[in-house]
């Protein structure tokens, strides 16, 4: 076994900016001073590791979380987790949560006037297989409005909580849906400067994951900081 | 083959629903260990108002500042009873509470003996990237020799170390100020 020594710096403009004034809420939570570079210890080179025994395996289907099916579109949402290496970032706790296809979260601060339903809890988790892959049925959740301007509306997203294999690792981010016309509107999304980055937040339309006759699917490929290693590996 | 990472995007305020599964103000189960203690505060944001949804992730060696292998406390190969890793979300006045055994002085790869601390990760509605810190006691020695700790500006260094709230029942208090005079120090790992 070899011990990642560090962890590589983050491609700048790949990454959204603490404060970005059109996202209201980051002009009175984004820190104002400098972040101070640290190098990487033995605290952010280890982090916690979620056994299959931490997982509910079911919960990975989010249309069969209740007696009865929630309304919307079905769909797979798969793909792999990988470093900067493309090594699979194997046995990793992933966790999801989203809005129902109306629009509308099942939580009690979400006042949107769109129903809630009955048979959807928008979350869910799983762990990575073997080859760092991943997979979920869930419905197509729907756009909702939100206050940061006039007549602001977020584009469909699902939110993705990944650990990988320290604390350095950590990434929470959405995954958003191909063709959705609001992703140009929306400062969330528009706060990671470089194009292409942006581009990869969104889902591929998946034949290959597709189930006939009863959903469609979506891919969305997640990548980890990679890290360095000891020269030992070899 | 390289790869670029993944864009981070906020948590948003509606992440309970799925993160809340996993909060658990009890890091060392109780049977753990070591020395007792309890790390409460408030998280703040520019205008010195409570931030009431923001959720705090704590990393944390064991009493012999050793990491656990394992995040799941009947799994640990490191000190019974202790999984190192907690999460807790703020209430509706900025507050968070978590209890834990006090970690020990480890060291890194090349040696060198770090003072001890707990790594602190930062999400919230209205911050695009986490925020990653530490935090540090009082009143201890090796503070002074801290390779991290040793990066931030003196005047800055009160923002990372815990103060005492009740010396006798081990209670610590510590507080994030996201912007303004006492803003919090953050890292860049």
């Amino acid at each position: 076994m070899s011990e990642p020594v560090s962890y590589r710096l983050p491609h700048l403009s790949t990454q959204p900016p603490l404060l970005h004034p059109a996202y209201v809420s980051s002009q009175k939570r984004a820190p104002t001073l400098p972040l101070i570079r640290a190098p990487h210890t033995s605290s952010e080179l280890s982090g916690p590791i979620f056994s299959a025994s931490s997982v509910e395996p079911r919960i990975c289907d989010l249309t069969r979380q209740s007696s009865g099916a929630p309304i919307g579109e079905r769909i797979v949402v798969s793909g792999k987790v990988l470093d900067e290496d493309a090594r699979p970032v194997r046995h990793t706790l992933i966790e999801i949560w989203q809005a129902n296809a109306a629009g509308r979260y099942l939580h009690k601060k979400d006042q949107h006037d769109a129903p809630l339903d009955p048979h959807f809890t928008g979350c869910g988790h799983t762990l990575t297989d073997d080859e760092g892959r991943y997979r979920f049925v869930t419905v197509r959740p729907g756009a909702y409005p939100w206050r940061n301007h006039a007549n602001a509306w977020r584009p469909a997203h699902i939110h993705f909580s990944v650990f990988g294999p320290a604390f350095a690792s950590r990434l929470v981010t959405q995954m958003y849906f191909p063709g959705d016309v609001l992703q140009a509107y929306d400062p969330i999304f528009n706060s990671i400067a470089d194009e292409a980055a942006r581009a990869r937040l969104v889902a591929g339309f998946d034949w290959d994951s597709t189930i006939p006759e009863t959903a469609l699917g979506f891919r969305f490929d997640i990548v980890l900081r990679g890290s360095r290693v000891t020269p030992m590996e070899k | 083959m390289s790869l670029v990472p993944t864009s981070s995007q906020t948590v948003g305020p509606f992440f309970s629903i799925a993160l809340g599964r996993l909060c658990n103000e009890n890091i060392a189960a109780g049977t753990a260990a070591g020395e007792c203690m309890a790390i409460a505060g408030r998280v703040l944001d520019g205008d010195g108002m409570p931030v009431p949804d923001a959720v705090l992730e704590i990393w944390q060696a064991d009493a012999r500042g050793i990491y656990p292998r394992n995040g799941e406390k009947e799994d640990s190969s490191t000190a019974k009873g202790l999984c190192g890793f907690g999460r807790v979300a703020t209430n509706e006045h900025g507050e968070f509470r978590f209890v834990s055994v006090k970690p020990g002085s480890g060291s890194d790869t090349e040696g060198r003996e770090h003072a001890p601390h707990l790594l602190v990760s930062i999400f919230m509605r209205g911050l695009l990237t986490r925020l990653m810190t530490r935090i540090y006691f009082p009143d201890e020695p090796r503070n002074a020799n801290d390779l991290v700790l040793g990066l931030v500006p003196e005047e800055r260094r009160d923002t990372l170390i815990a103060k005492v709230a009740d010396r006798a029942a081990g209670s610590f208090q510590w507080n994030v100020i996201l912007q303004g005079t006492d803003e919090t120090v953050f890292f860049e790992w």
